[in-house]
């Protein structure tokens, strides 16, 4: 298991947990958690459930990923209420997820991850 | 100044005054963004009513504190982070003061740093910021207020999901500023100031 784990954070529960078992594909060792929807399950997302969903991840550095604006408000509040280090990025949600996790199986590096990461900043 | 009184009364006029509007807000929010703006602040200032009644905080920082953990868990939207901290940032400052003008400075530094956004981007900031500094003026009043809502009619939003629409939410008063509105007259009648 890596030192690294991939956090998803979307608006909807579905999306999600779709994205995890995507990539969950090309990542089996990669501990991934997600946090989708409000704390009721509604469209949304929750400062508490992102929190829970870091504390969850086996990482004790976590990758973030997100779909829309105020999921990333929620990420920034989470990230202030939790002890471990969380890395987010504004980059395309699907894809971006996808390139960190095939890559942390692979045991590249953070820096280099990051650098592959960059061309995908869509926000 | 702030005390455990017009604090609490004010939250308590808050509240009633987004249930009553709970639909007009859904409705701003209708054509420019989602359409929930209404129920998410409605199920937030609820779950705060609740904790206030549950909890009975004895302190200023208290309540606020209390306030901004229902806020962030419960409204959903982008509005809980946004609320949530202004109040959290406000809950830390009143253990050094309780002065309204710098607590709600300290509110809106914190909706700025969360919604990176700026004055004049049809926001809730664009009721925040003058309210700020009409309170540390001394002119704070309901005209005041509702013509910094008002303003946003004719901005274009860049921020949050009225962006989405571009151009055409040109000519819509934004949701966020139509409930800060709120938050403010109802501090103004909770007697904060006075």
């Amino acid at each position: 298991m890596s030192e690294y784990g991939v956090v998803i954070v979307s608006h909807v529960p579905e999306i999600a947990a779709g994205v995890a078992r995507l990539i969950k594909e090309v990542a089996a060792d990669v501990s991934v958690t997600t946090a989708g929807g409000t704390d009721e399950g509604g469209i949304g997302t929750s400062a508490m459930k992102i929190q829970s969903a870091f504390e969850a991840n086996a990482g004790q550095e976590l990758l973030a990923f997100y779909d829309l604006g105020s999921a990333k408000m929620n990420l920034e509040l989470a990230q202030e209420l939790t002890d471990k280090t969380v890395h987010l990025y504004d980059v395309a949600l699907i894809e971006g997820c996808y390139t960190a996790a095939a890559l942390l199986q692979a045991g590249t590096d953070l820096a280099a991850i990051e650098a592959q990461l960059a061309p995908l900043k869509i926000k | 100044m702030l005390t455990v009184e017009n604090t609490l009364k004010w939250l308590e006029l808050f509240d009633a005054k987004i249930q009553a509007e709970k639909d007009y807000l859904s409705e701003l929010d209708t054509p420019i963004g989602d359409g929930d703006h209404g129920n998410n602040m409605s199920r937030g200032l609820l779950a705060v009513h609740d904790a206030l009644t549950k909890q009975q905080p004895t302190d200023v920082q208290g309540i606020l504190k209390t306030t901004a953990m229902m806020l962030i868990s419960k409204v959903g939207g982008a509005s809980g982070p946004l609320y949530g901290t202004a109040f959290l940032e406000m809950a830390k400052l009143s253990s050094t003061t309780l002065e309204v003008g710098p607590l709600l400075a300290a509110g809106l530094e914190g909706i700025q740093k969360r919604g990176h956004a700026q004055v004049g981007e049809k926001t809730l900031i664009d009721v925040w910021a003058p309210v700020v500094k009409a309170v540390e003026d001394g002119t704070l009043d309901v005209a005041a207020i509702e013509a910094a809502v008002e303003s946003t009619k004719d901005m274009q939003a860049t921020k949050g999901r009225a962006s989405y629409v571009g151009e055409r939410s040109i000519g819509h008063v934004d949701p966020g500023a139509a409930s800060s509105g709120y938050l403010f007259t109802t501090m103004l009648m909770a007697g904060v100031l006075s």
